[in-house]
């Protein structure tokens, strides 16, 4: 992204949420980069944009479509590389052609001359990206969200080049390591589908034992089988549901309900203290051996720095007691084997990336297949290459504007989206527990215009009330927000829990949940209180 | 950028003050009303064209304090609000130039010289008087006292040199307002002064108006001096009439790199203090390859003593036009800078008038004289800061930004201003460029000697009998040309003459016969500067001039660079013990503590303000053995 021409930053607040990538943004910029930023919020990212773009929450799709329209409509199409390289075009060539200019502007509330810019300005530029963050991937229509843009990326041919693509970003130091890793409920290590009968084999023969052949649960299908009584015990390493999930209230009915809850931690988060076994793990990122790998897929050796306090067990020692426990004796692998065993398993994944090259070249980018392969700095090159090495064309998807599953109305009507602020990560649970001056606790940011109708002063403690829960917290009037739509975080969930409010529908391809819309009401609570007695 | 704004509201006065320079707010977003369908859903503020008009800080800051008297917390505000600058970086610039103030000051101030030359000529004795007659001067820094402070209460204040020594003692009204008035005076009085603290009109003397220049006999025709004081300043046509822009249509003939020949032939070097080759500078400068290239006009004449550039800008105002006009030819620049300090009034105001006309006239623009070529001239004021004459402070203030010197390298003729290739000079530098053109640069150099060719402008002040701007060839001597000023008054000795400024050496009364050239003053220890040959009789307190000098450069220390900031301090301190008689280690022990911290500041600071913060004192030491004499406190 520091050498690109323009970049979407699409869903995502990177200056407050993801503040080491965006000085990376930052160099871009200063290179020349012209910056667009799709927001509800004229966030602290729109604030260094050359244009922001304030959509309505959740009209993502809309706004895509009347691009691509538009793209296509001014003769900005990349033909040669969407006859050569795609599938699907024509498909999606009709299905975008109601997203007018107009009923764009509608659909998002961005005028029209504003879209059609951006849209001339992506497709015209030698190099541009589009770069995306939750507020693409947590809505009910998340993995249509993500086609959308990626269907943009395809229609422009900024997809498979140096300073361009469609990237996400990512939100911990290694949740791309996780995946890496097989971490997920539908891939082997390396990413191979569990389905493929061919894949299963080889792993049942190197790790001799038979697995089946089915994808697992995500964790929103988890927790719904939690409530059928399907799934009764749970193991749960480094996540936090009783406050990361939306509809808190109900999250937490799921946890106590189970037969068995086994959290491994490093701090005693809220869904430790719901567990009948907690697991003290140490900090591996400072206190084991291993790798992580960041946004660019880029894989790093960490390091032991410090001993673990007393009783907390590095988690590979735990989680090969725990296999041991259960009939598998692995010994006690360190970092390095559990790596190199990867290695084996994923060849032309991770083949080349010994502990020793990726110290002497501080980290590879997969895939990275034998020991002199340098890495790839971009994926799907292929694309532009001519005959069989092409490999199979990259789909346009068709996708359609949907909207929030609950939309304002007379009984709630303001809008709430939720998201971080730069001081505080997620639940709290790694930044809680430092001092900030920008620690101000959490707040319902609400608009100069909403808090003047409602009477509410800066800092005044309101009731905020949706379908599934109540709760109380101090407004903070915030001119970045127009009226109709107010914001608050999850970072204090002790003090305020704002996933009681939030809406347990999801995507059913992704299984995120719809955190960025849900329908509230907003009083003020010394108004509340008098008409409670009354 | 994301800033966090103080919530401080601006005045009407202030909102209009800044509008009428950038224009009202295009949305809510830079400080417009909100409301609009429009701005819920988008902004256009904040990106790159907002960062482009960072420049326009200092200006803005300078509009708010022209109309309302000094810079309020909401005026700053607003300022930020439009420009997306943070209120702390606002804040740190204008807390920097002296012109400017962030806490209540009367809207009408009179600026009273007490700087070295001014002193020469009683500016301590009017201090006195005026205090006694008009009440205590405010001070830049107040205590919590002013905050209360009646604003419609005019008032007075100390100003370092004013560039008009030649008229001294000298004072400067400026007045905020809806247009702002400034009036500067020579041959000020306490009535005076008083006079101007009423609003009264004082007739006479206003010292900018005429100018005493004198051309040596020894220069048969043409000069620096040819059209001033002759030729009206403020008519183009007389300037024309005059032989005016034949250099110009003469430069478009010898095309870009025949100027250059002509200058480099012509040896003529900077007339600012570093005199550097001005032909190989340009040279520099146009085979850069980044573009766009900049010329800046330093017109930031601080150094005390010296008024010879302010002579030049409101006498012969269209010559520094038409030579900056050349200069963008030969070095490819299409946009110029004038950067004159806030001190000089009408200079601004000539300069303004001169290139609205040549603008008018075809001579500034997209075509000029019908070649094609184009240029254009923006005149920045400076906002009272010494500093800003090193020319990297100069292009760091036109920024918009705290006047802090550069390292260097990168130099100027690569990355200079906005960080592309500049060609910066002086004034006087500028003004010889006509003549070399038109008449070659063989002709020019067979003026002057084998090393300084041509010919300079000196700025005779103090007690000399005759003071003004004087034009002599490189190679008279100092006692040449002070003979031509007619030496010090019937009866009264010349102790000491300060050669090139505060920044320059004190040479003895005895000491007249060094030639005045860029190798003769090498080799003798002292230095040309800025053109500063300022005068102390036998009446005059020459270690009060040296305290001023150190009390000069501790107050104008951009305060960067540890040598300097620090130096300065500890030289003042140790000059006013030495005074007082309370010394530490006796005199003999302060000296050698000078001469430590000069040594440190000379390499160790950064820029020429900490290099030659020493000079003049370390002269004061050596040559003119002013704390060896009988009396002085010894160890």
């Amino acid at each position: 992204m520091e050498e690109t021409d323009v970049v979407f930053l699409w869903g995502s607040n990177a200056r407050a949420a993801h503040p080491i990538w965006f000085h990376h943004l930052l160099k871009g910029i200063h290179n020349g980069a012209k910056l667009y930023v799709m927001d509800p919020r004229r966030t602290e990212s729109a604030q260094w944009a050359d244009v922001w773009l304030g959509l309505k929450v959740g009209s993502d799709i809309a706004l895509s479509n009347t691009m691509a329209r538009e793209i296509i409509h001014a003769g900005l199409v990349h033909q040669e590389f969407v006859s050569n390289a795609t599938s699907g075009y024509d498909d999606y060539k009709r299905s975008v052609e109601t997203y007018t200019l107009a009923r764009g502007a509608e659909l998002t509330g961005v005028p029209a001359d504003v879209i059609r810019d951006a849209a001339h300005a992506f497709a015209k530029a030698d190099r541009a990206m589009i770069c995306w963050t939750l507020g693409i991937t947590e809505h009910h229509d998340a993995a249509d969200n993500v086609l959308a843009l990626i269907n943009l990326c395809l229609l422009t041919g900024h997809v498979g080049r140096w300073g361009c693509g469609a990237n996400p970003l990512r939100g911990q130091n290694n949740v791309q390591g996780g995946g890496d890793m097989g971490a997920i409920p539908n891939k082997y290590p390396g990413f191979q589908e569990i389905t493929d009968s061919a894949i299963q084999a080889r792993f049942e023969k190197h790790w001799n034992v038979k697995l089946q052949p089915n994808h697992g649960w995500n964790l929103t299908q988890m927790l719904a089988a939690m409530g059928r009584g399907e799934l009764t015990s749970l193991y749960v390493i480094g996540e936090n549901p009783a406050q990361s999930d939306a509809d808190g209230h109900h999250v937490e009915h799921l946890l106590n309900g189970l037969d068995h809850l086994v959290v491994q931690e490093i701090v005693m988060t809220r869904t430790a203290r719901l567990a009948d076994v907690v697991l003290p793990a140490a900090a591996t990122w400072c206190e084991g051996e291993g790798t992580v790998t960041n946004s660019e897929r880029r894989v790093q050796r960490c390091r032991k720095a410090s001993e673990p306090p007393d009783g907390a067990r590095d988690e590979l020692w735990i989680m090969s007691e725990i296999a041991k426990r259960l009939g598998h004796d692995w010994g006690t692998p360190t970092g390095e084997e559990v790596w190199n065993e990867f290695r084996t398993v994923a060849p032309d994944f991770a083949g080349g990336m010994s502990y020793k090259r990726l110290e002497e070249l501080d980290g590879i980018q997969w895939p990275c297949p034998d020991e002199s392969h340098p890495g790839t700095p971009f994926l799907h090159a292929r694309l532009w290459e001519k005959g069989a090495t092409r490999g199979p064309a990259a789909p346009f998807t068709v996708v359609r504007h949907e909207g929030p599953v609950e939309m304002p109305d007379a009984e709630y009507p303001l809008l709430l989206t939720t998201g971080r602020r730069l001081e505080s990560y997620n639940t709290g649970v790694q930044t809680a527990g430092y001092d900030s001056p920008l620690h101000w606790g959490e707040m319902l940011d609400i608009s100069p215009e909403d808090a003047e109708r409602l009477g509410i002063a800066d800092n005044e403690e309101v009731r905020i009330t949706s379908r599934r829960g109540t709760l109380v917290a101090p407004a903070h009037i915030d001119r970045t927000l127009r009226a109709g739509l107010v914001f608050m975080t999850l970072h204090f969930p002790d003090d305020v829990a704002t996933n009681v409010l939030t809406i347990d529908v999801s995507d059913p391809k992704s299984g995120t949940a719809e955190f960025k819309a849900c329908a509230v009401r907003v009083e003020r609570s010394s108004v509340m209180a008098g008409s409670a007695h009354s | 950028m994301d800033i966090r704004l103080l919530d401080a509201e601006p005045t009407a006065e202030e909102r209009s003050a800044v509008d009428a320079i950038i224009g009202a707010p295009s949305s809510s977003w830079d400080g417009g009303e909100r409301g609009s369908e429009r701005d819920a859903h988008t902004a256009e503020f904040g990106g790159r064209a907002t960062r482009e008009l960072r420049h326009m800080l200092l200006p803005l800051l300078q509009a708010v304090q022209a109309r309302v008297g000094f810079i309020s917390e909401g005026g700053l505000d607003y300022v930020c609000e439009r420009l997306g600058v943070p209120p702390a970086e606002a804040w740190g610039v204008a807390t920097f130039y002296a012109m400017l103030a962030t806490s209540p000051r009367p809207r009408r101030v009179v600026h009273v010289c007490d700087d070295i030359a001014c002193r020469a000529k009683g500016a301590v004795k009017l201090c006195a008087a005026l205090e006694a007659k008009c009440g205590p001067p405010i001070t830049h820094e107040p205590e919590g006292e002013h905050h209360t402070l009646d604003r419609d209460k005019p008032a007075w204040m100390h100003s370092p040199c004013l560039g008009l020594c030649d008229v001294a003692p000298a004072a400067l009204m400026v007045e905020a307002g809806e247009s702002l008035t400034e009036r500067s005076i020579g041959g000020a009085t306490a009535e005076g002064v008083s006079a101007l603290l009423t609003g009264k009109r004082v007739s006479g003397a206003d010292g900018a108006d005429q100018p005493h220049v004198v051309r040596s006999p020894r220069i048969s025709r043409g000069g620096l001096l040819e059209r001033v004081c002759k030729v009206d300043p403020t008519s183009l046509a007389a300037y024309r009439a005059a032989g005016g822009y034949a250099a110009l249509a003469k430069a478009f003939e010898l095309g870009a790199e025949g100027v250059i020949r002509e200058v480099t032939a012509s040896k003529l070097v900077g007339r600012g203090g570093a005199a550097f080759p001005t032909g190989r500078k340009w040279e520099a400068v146009r085979t850069q390859a980044a573009q766009p290239h900049y010329l800046v006009c330093n017109a930031d004449e601080s150094e005390p003593g010296t008024f010879k550039d302010r002579v030049l800008l409101t006498e012969d105002p269209f010559a520094i036009v038409e030579a900056m006009t050349i200069g963008a030819f030969a070095a490819g620049a299409e946009k110029g800078f004038l950067y004159i300090r806030a001190e000089y009034p009408l200079a601004f105001e000539r300069m303004h008038d001169a290139i609205g006309q040549a603008r008018a006239a075809g001579l500034l623009g997209d075509d000029i004289l019908g070649r094609g070529v184009k240029f254009d001239i923006e005149i920045r004021r400076g906002a009272g800061a010494y500093i800003c004459g090193e020319e990297t402070a100069l292009f760091e203030s036109i920024e918009g930004k705290r006047g802090e010197p550069r390292n260097k390298p990168p130099f100027p003729v690569s990355h200079g201003l906005f960080g592309k290739p500049t060609a910066a000079n002086n004034v006087e530098t500028f003004a010889n460029i006509p003549a070399i053109v038109l008449e070659g640069g063989a002709a020019f150099a067979r003026v002057g000697t084998e090393q300084s060719t041509g010919t300079r402008l000196f700025c005779l002040s103090g007690t000399v009998r005759r003071p003004g701007v004087y034009e002599v060839p490189f190679g008279t001597t100092l006692r040449e040309l002070i003979d031509m000023a007619g030496g010090v008054p019937e009866g009264r000795t010349l102790k000491a003459v300060l050669l090139g400024g505060a920044a320059g050496v004190f040479v003895r009364g005895d000491e007249l016969d060094i030639k005045l050239t860029h190798e003769d003053t090498r080799a003798t220890g002292t230095t040309l500067g800025s053109g500063v040959v300022m005068l102390f009789d036998d009446t005059c307190d020459v270690r009060d001039a040296v305290l001023r000098i150190a009390a000069f450069f501790r107050d104008e220390s951009c305060g960067q660079c540890v040598p300097c900031r620090v130096g300065t301090v500890r030289q003042e301190e140790a000059l006013h013990r030495i005074t007082s008689g309370k010394t530490r280690g006796g005199v003999r022990g302060e000296l050698a503590l000078l001469h430590e911290l000069g040594e440190a500041m000379k390499d160790g600071s950064i820029c020429g303000l900490g290099q030659t913060a020493y000079s003049a004192v370390e002269s004061a030491i050596t040559r003119l053995g002013l704390y060896a004499e009988p009396g002085s406190a010894t160890a």
